[in-house]
């Protein structure tokens, strides 16, 4: 009970949101340490998925760079690279956190390309067009969701990861949880957990709710089967179920 | 800051010298893991055929370990730690609440995956509700049970190393000691390879595990 009041009072404290290394300022780290590395993932990741996606091949080379990252701890990836040549700070763990997001676009990317109706690709290429013509004239347009339900996979997978990099003296809000735990200070480490958990949460909800609300209404699941085939839907995510806590 | 010390990133002489100190941190490894999927295993089965008994309960299970799946690895354990201490039930519970989304989603949907007739036809025969699942469901879901127990077990190697906040990490705290060491190169990869070797083979061991407790399924893939 104790604890629950003590990180109250932390959170209540003005002098631990500003500054330097204040609530706000870790989360703006946070935030854009996670817009870095995705972008940096995706930028290699997308054009590699939809081009296997299209060609019908690497499927092999995706599933087992999707497994590979589930196997890697992200503390021992974080914790090389700091000691390499590239050294301390926000250039380490966006790399690191780079080399978790890619295979997860990568995956969601080639199947959602794979998913395409080959019917449809038939036809297209029977009524003349070429083969980039069917590539973003059709494929690219079905397999928008998928592809961009793997950027925010790895959106919300990254918000969680960059957590650890308070391990390895980078920056984030998982400083304030390490903080506390070095201090004995349960009552910090209890209000940064619920910080990070509460980002966590409010990512996934608002990103589905996004992805949700942006996608054309023709290529929606129908809400009312949703229930019977919850676990089912997810089906074609799976690749991306990446150890989102790692 | 460059140091002129030899600080090479395969050294067989750190081995040998901190084998006692590897081979512990190696044990813990495997035992939180085990302990976790066992743990894990046990709650979910039975979480996930209530589940799919009671149709109203299978929204809030899959919601509720959705949540806790979203929450970070470190900030569970920052919200757990005050209360079960530091130590190594800390991370077992914690990796056992990861675990469970991921059995109870593939038992969940390996129970669903059996078809009606099937169930009809064992009913016709004389089974009970308990015989039908025992014997004619159960074994049908195994598969995807199996799957999902690989897929835990996996994340779970990779997660243990998390416990270090906690100082229960296995390998992890390896790592981090060779990071707080000055950067010692040997160890932080020694044991981060330890950990990558570990997960394949529990999962090649799993997938022998998987082929054996279905031997109807050899022969398709």
């Amino acid at each position: 009970m104790s604890y629950v009041h003590d990180a109250v009072v932390w959170l209540n404290d003005p002098l631990n949101w500003k500054g330097q290394h204040g609530v706000v300022q870790l989360l703006v780290d946070h935030l854009r340490i996670t817009g870095l590395s995705v972008g940096l993932a995706s930028l290699v990741a997308l054009p590699l998925g939809i081009g296997f996606g299209h060609l019908g091949r690497g499927g092999a080379f995706t599933v087992a760079a999707a497994n590979v990252s589930r196997a890697v701890p992200v503390l021992a990836v974080l914790t090389i690279l700091v000691s390499t040549p590239v050294g301390f700070g926000d250039r380490a763990t966006v790399i690191a956190l780079a080399l978790f997001a890619a295979p997860v676009v990568l995956a969601n990317a080639y199947v959602g390309m794979r998913g395409v109706d080959p019917d449809l690709v038939e036809a297209a290429t029977a009524m003349g067009l070429s083969g980039g013509q069917v590539l973003r004239r059709v494929e690219l347009p079905l397999a928008l969701p998928l592809v961009a339900a793997g950027i925010r996979t790895a959106v919300v997978q990254v918000i969680a990861t960059a957590t650890l990099a308070a391990l390895v003296g980078g920056g984030g809000l998982g400083t304030i949880i390490n903080e506390g735990f070095s201090t004995q200070d349960y009552g910090e480490t209890l209000a940064g957990g619920l910080l990070v958990s509460l980002l966590a949460v409010v990512a996934e909800l608002g990103l589905a709710g996004l992805q949700r609300s942006l996608t054309p209404a023709s290529l929606r699941p129908p809400r009312r089967r949703r229930r019977a085939a919850a676990v089912l839907a997810e089906a074609p995510e799976d690749p991306a179920l990446a150890a989102s806590g790692a | 800051m460059a140091s002129s010390a030899p600080n090479p990133w395969l050294d067989w002489g750190y081995v040998r010298d901190n084998r006692t100190d590897i081979l512990t941190a190696l044990e813990h490894h495997v035992t939180l893991t085990l302990e976790t999927v066992v743990v894990a295993t046990l709650v979910s089965v039975p979480l996930a055929m209530l589940a799919r008994r009671f149709g109203v309960l299978r929204a809030p299970v899959i919601g509720l370990s959705g949540v806790v799946y979203t929450i970070p690895s470190l900030a569970l354990f920052a919200l757990l730690a005050p209360y079960t201490g530091i130590g190594s039930r800390t991370v077992l519970i914690g990796l056992v609440l990861y675990a469970l989304l991921i059995l109870v989603r593939n038992t969940l949907a390996g129970l669903d995956a059996v078809p009606d007739d099937v169930r009809e036809a064992a009913r016709g025969m004389g089974y009970g509700p308990l015989r039908v699942l025992l014997r004619v469901e159960l074994p049908i879901a195994m598969p995807a049970v199996m799957a999902g127990i690989r897929l835990a077990t996996v994340s779970t190697v990779a997660l243990v190393t998390v416990g270090v906040v906690v100082g229960y990490g296995g390998l992890g705290q390896l790592i981090l000691r060779g990071f707080n060491n000055n950067f010692y190169r040997a160890e932080i990869l020694t044991n981060s390879l330890l950990c990558v070797a570990l997960a394949l083979v529990l999962d090649l061991l799993l997938l022998g595990v998987s082929r054996a407790v279905t031997p109807w399924a050899r022969g398709r893939s």
